[in-house]
């Protein structure tokens, strides 16, 4: 039984928190290695996926809603470790979930997690692009 | 003690030369105890994921700027960094980075706002190590702490503030960000929306030259040539002038800044920091919207 996305985002919150800053990029690094790889029906559809402007690096994302859960995927390159960090969070909190759930995620997650400090501001708000795009997809996919 | 140049033939057309330094050149020095490697990046995670042996890394969000004021770290902080950083005040200290040395021009400008003399650029950036056919590592660099002098930051030869902007009027300014910025189609350059300001355009009498001009590209700077013809040809600037560039934050600026004073020996040229996000945001300072530079408004002093 996989937790519920508030449990999901209070533990990635509290792991960032707990550590100093130089911990807190190493703890994103991770996320960024463990970006899950795209399933073999999306790598071959770039078509489907949406870039995400505000980000400085070129990350695109997808979402499909299958019986109520959503599902959330993410391509962004190796050279982008920050970006795919970001990336890697979302999916560990987000993917799986129910869509009413996910629509919950505050948008000020970005900001609630402690991170701000380590990366700064102007790069943190790219995450909250990605939130942003994710709710909106996936509102249009459950209108 | 300063390391030798590099004498790269290119690079010695540049006003001053020793400021570039190439992949072979820095392989050269790996064991050189007088050099410092620096990667400095956009990308805070990137130097994490694979750098140059033995470099080490210094972020300009995390490491150069204040973490309350919007400012450079001061004296005794740009201490402490060099000290940790293994950094003496004779060591040669060589950066690179990301998106054709941005963040590491940057960087630069603000060790030499400390007056470290010797501060050069890896010419091809971050790319050139790479190309070399050479292997970044993400093997930690643990250096001997260093002693460094405490230096009071000179905030006026290489710097500009809005007050020395408005002074300045009737004198060339460089705006080297995207033509939809200086335009005033936007206020960001594409893919940057939250580096924004709340009106749009250009300082007036600026002219337009951005940053990526000065690059070939495999990142690299262009020749003096190339170079004189466009800021001396093109745009008429001359090396006896004194010229303020400034981009939104300052960083694609200093990459411009670089050129200027040391690719093609303009004297007195100066940094504006604050930028776009500031002009842009400021109070009663006057705007020039469109492709035209306008015309400098009466200095303001």
């Amino acid at each position: 039984m996989t937790n519920s996305v508030s449990e999901a985002a209070e533990l990635v919150a509290s792991d960032f928190k707990a550590g100093s800053n130089r911990e807190k990029l190493e703890l994103l690094l991770e996320y960024s290695e463990n970006l899950p790889a795209l399933p073999e029906r999306y790598s071959e559809h770039p078509d489907l996926f949406e870039r995400v402007e505000e980000c400085q690096s070129p990350v695109f994302l997808f979402v499909e809603v299958e019986n109520g859960q959503v599902g959330v995927f993410f391509t962004a390159p190796e050279e982008a470790p920050t970006t795919r960090g970001f990336a890697g969070i979302l999916s560990e909190v987000l993917h799986g979930k129910p869509v009413n759930e996910v629509l919950s995620l505050s948008d000020d997650f970005p900001d609630q997690i402690g991170l701000t400090e380590a990366v700064s501001p102007l790069r943190i708000r790219g995450m909250r692009a990605m939130i942003y795009r994710i709710k909106r997809q996936v509102r249009e996919k459950v209108a | 003690m300063p390391a030798p140049a590099d004498a790269t033939s290119k690079f010695l057309e540049y006003a001053h030369p020793e400021v570039l330094v190439t992949a072979d050149w820095v392989a050269q020095n790996l064991d050189n105890p007088d050099v410092v490697v620096v990667e400095s990046d956009e990308d805070v995670l990137l130097y994490e994921i694979g750098h140059i042996p033995g470099a080490v890394k210094i972020d300009w969000h995390t490491d150069l700027n204040d973490t309350v004021t919007r400012d450079y770290v001061d004296g005794a902080g740009f201490k402490a960094l060099m000290e940790r950083s293994g950094i003496s005040r004779d060591t040669t200290v060589v950066l690179y980075g990301d998106k054709s040395n941005w963040w590491a021009a940057y960087a630069l400008w603000v060790f030499k706002l400390f007056g470290h003399a010797d501060v050069r650029l890896l010419d091809g950036a971050r790319e050139a190590w790479a190309a070399s056919g050479r292997a970044l590592t993400k093997e930690p660099t643990l250096k001997v702490p260093s002693s460094y002098p405490l230096v009071e930051r000179d905030d006026k030869t290489l710097r500009a503030f809005r007050d020395d902007v408005l002074a300045h009027f009737g004198n060339p300014l460089l705006d080297i960000r995207s033509p939809q910025e200086y335009s005033g189609e936007r206020t960001h350059m594409p893919d940057y929306p939250q580096e924004g300001a709340l009106r749009a355009g250009h300082i007036p009498s600026a002219v337009s030259v951005p940053w990526g001009r000065a690059v070939n590209e495999d990142q690299t700077f262009k020749s003096r040539a190339e170079l004189e013809a466009i800021y001396q040809g093109e745009k008429g600037l001359n090396p006896n002038d004194e010229v303020i560039a400034y981009c939104r934050i300052g960083e694609r600026s200093s990459h411009s800044w670089f050129v200027l004073k040391f690719l093609l020996g303009f004297d007195n040229v100066r940094n504006y920091d604050g930028s776009w996000t500031e002009w842009g945001s400021l109070v009663g300072v006057p705007i020039v919207r469109g492709e035209e530079p306008g015309n400098a408004p009466a200095p303001r002093r």
